[in-house]
């Protein structure tokens, strides 16, 4: 008996009225097309930017903050905290290690976020100015869950990484990455579902707020 | 899941006298399709970005089969399992396997459609593995008795919360709540331990990227993350049709296929899995799997319904249609309701056991003008019943109308006379009025709609007399 593989592609190939001899050419060919991949029609932005990008990661119900420098934010992140009444725990992606946490007065933890972890403190390798999303690339330095499982995370986004849309955060990654990351995650906003009677409610499974502070 | 489109007449009689359906479907009727229409200005030019999706999908289904090659060569390489089913029973078999082989007990599901019409949550069952559903639709029908969704992106559409609240409060003990807010935090409570608890994950895939060998999860609600991440194991279950070629091309799709489903410029949580977890993550799959499905797929390439492959299951067909909104997503009987599964069930399940379906459709064409990938969903019903009527698969009245309506219309003297007639009747009918409210000869016809008198004299006479008067 053939595999299952064997038989679904033996299949196509007689559908498609594929010859042994043209497969060569055909597997060339697809080859050829992600070598030259190309961005389909795109919307065009003029002017900033951030500017865009705040807008919209706005209208996703993310909240948004700057600062100058990377130093400040432990602080504004603390300060932020405060103002919402969220406490001072929270779980700092390794990446973002290097900051002086401690002196902010949080209670910062760095590593992986638990279950029970109140507030997930990630970096953001791209962000998005046509939709206001963030990229988050996972790895040993930025583990995935930092933004899924806390009730609230914070995005420190450098404003020199935000870029106008997909293609060009594609771009950068290609380079960027000797191996791919494991998951590519494109959050906009807080986690939300409108599956009963299509009433929109924040916090499904993942958080029920998204801040970001951008940074430069 | 088991096939019931046969009874579709009867369910539709069932569902147009629910009036507590029908005050359901009436609730949430048209903001889809507004929602839509609203978030197309977003993009500078929609048309380019849908003409540039649908040359995206057919490129592949041209090539397919290299195309999967190509993205089983890249996954493989990424450290994932690459696995086929020629249908969903082997999708099962598969499924299963998996779970043995990693010693699971529990597995969480996003949403997978094909797992749907693999029957899977049943077969886990039968083999002592315990499937969740997390997308919070889902989940309230899998604890509703495994009830079938009625829609393919909002599984509950059909329901009110005050029939989710008197589930819930019967199935968790709790106090019932009317509060949508409180109702979903009900459940993300539920469900949160079982995304941490669970061995194994299984998701579907909305698009299977060849450049990288990786599946993209569209989600809204972040189920689709935690089934990928949390567990040991990650099993992406789709089928064989949604390989696209590149990262920019998600891209383009992603432009469309938010906005065609909820109006949304962007779904919440996109992402996109390759492989397992690399030495040194903190968190992800240990193992990585892809069921690839076949389910009646490959026989569809090269002929007459190969565009219907294109779809990304996005749902605005049935957003759009007047059938599908009147009569709620149940009435056809499988997995996919609405224009897209009229056309989806007869060809993977059988033109003969799903005969009312392709005739379930006024052909208006408001769900071929807003497809996204310019699927021409009303000719596809057409060359169906077309094949219905050489299978022989139409009812013998009809048949017997259809051969006499020929005969006649092959004698224009005796068709003439004929439309004389039929004109007087009906005009008699009439009685003065521009409507027909009983319709004698067919009573159905008028049952639930007037049919418009016609005029005194038929076309043809009108135009011999014309011609007469020399104008
Ligand atoms: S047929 Fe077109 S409109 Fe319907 S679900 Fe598929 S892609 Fe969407």
């Amino acid at each position: 008996m053939s595999s299952a593989r064997d038989d679904i592609l033996g299949r196509l190939r007689q559908r498609i009225g594929r010859e042994p001899a043209g497969a060569p050419a055909a597997h060339a060919r697809v080859e050829q097309v992600i070598a030259a991949s190309q961005a389909g029609p795109r919307p065009s932005y003029d002017g900033d930017l951030a500017a865009r990008f705040i807008e919209r990661a706005k209208a996703l119900i993310s909240t948004v903050d700057e600062c100058a420098a990377p130093a400040d934010v432990p602080a504004r992140c603390a300060h932020w905290l405060t103002g919402q009444g969220l406490g001072r725990q929270v779980v700092v992606s390794p990446a973002l290690a290097g900051l002086d946490w401690a002196a902010s007065g949080l209670d910062a933890r760095i590593g992986a976020a638990g279950g029970d972890d109140p507030v997930g403190v990630t970096g953001c390798f791209r962000a998005i100015a046509e939709t206001g999303t963030l990229m988050l690339c996972s790895g040993a330095q930025s583990p995935a869950v930092n933004s899924l499982l806390p009730e609230t995370h914070i995005a420190v986004v450098q404003r020199e990484h935000i870029v106008a849309d997909m293609e060009a955060a594609f771009a950068v990654a290609r380079d960027a990455f000797e191996r791919w990351p494991r998951a590519v995650n494109f959050v906009s906003g807080p986690s939300r579902t409108a599956d009963i009677e299509q009433t929109i409610v924040l916090g499904a499974h993942g958080p029920y707020r998204v801040h970001l502070l951008i940074v430069g | 899941m088991e096939i019931r489109s046969m009874h579709f007449v009867s369910r539709v009689r069932q569902r147009l006298d629910d009036t507590e359906l029908q005050r359901n479907l009436q609730r949430t009727r048209g903001r889809n399709a507004a929602a839509r229409l609203a978030s197309l200005s977003s993009l500078d030019d929609f048309d380019a970005v849908r003409e540039r999706a649908t040359e995206i999908r057919a490129s592949v289904l041209r090539d397919l089969d290299v195309w999967l090659e190509r993205f089983e060569a890249q996954a493989t390489r990424r450290g994932a399992t690459v696995l086929w089913a020629r249908d969903g029973d082997e999708a099962c078999r598969l499924v299963i396997d998996i779970a043995r082989r990693h010693d699971v007990k529990t597995v969480v599901k996003a949403k997978s459609m094909v797992s749907e019409e693999a029957g899977l949550n049943a077969a886990l069952e039968a083999a002592g593995i315990r499937p969740v559903e997390t997308d919070l639709g889902e989940y309230i029908l899998q604890i509703n008795d495994n009830e079938p969704p009625s829609h393919i992106i909002m599984p509950v559409i059909h329901k009110s919360k005050e029939q989710v609240s008197e589930l819930f409060a019967r199935v968790h003990g709790t106090a019932a709540k009317t509060d949508i807010v409180e109702l979903t935090r009900e459940a993300r409570e539920k469900l949160r331990p079982e995304f941490l608890g669970a061995e194994m994950g299984i998701s579907g895939g909305n698009f299977l990227i060849a450049e990288t060998g990786s599946v993209a999860i569209v989600t809204n609600e972040g189920n689709g993350r935690m089934c990928t991440t949390m567990p040991r194991v990650h099993v992406a279950l789709t089928g064989i049709e949604k390989v696209i070629p590149t990262l920019d091309d998600l891209a383009t799709l992603l432009r469309i296929l938010p906005r065609s489903a909820t109006g949304q410029a962007i779904s919440n949580y996109v992402s996109l899995l390759t492989g397992p977890k690399h030495e040194g993550d903190a968190d992800g799959p240990a193992h990585m799997y892809f069921v690839l499905v076949d389910g009646g797929r490959a026989d569809l390439i090269g002929g007459d319904f190969e565009p219907m492959l294109r779809c990304i299951r996005c749902g605005a067909c049935m957003n759009h249609c007047p059938v599908y909104q009147t009569i709620g997503g149940h009435s056809y009987g499988w997995v996919y309701p609405g224009p897209m599964g009229s056309v989806l069930t007869p060809l993977y399940q059988g033109l003969e056991k799903a005969k009312d379906l392709p005739q379930a459709a006024t052909l208006c064409n408001q769900c071929g003008v807003v497809c996204p990938v310019s699927i021409p969903l009303p000719d596809l019903m057409r060359k169906l019943r077309e094949k219905q009527v050489d299978a022989g698969l139409r009812p013998w009245s009809e048949r017997l109308s259809m051969r006499l309506w020929a005969w006649v219309a092959q004698r224009p003297k005796l068709y003439a006379r004929g439309v004389r007639l039929a004109v007087r009747y009906l005009r008699w009918l009439a009685d003065g009025r521009d409507r027909i409210q009983a319709m004698g000869v067919a009573p159905g016809w008028t049952a639930e709609r007037d049919f418009p008198a016609p005029a005194a004299q038929s076309f043809r006479d009108q135009y011999a007399a014309r011609r007469r008067a020399g104008r």
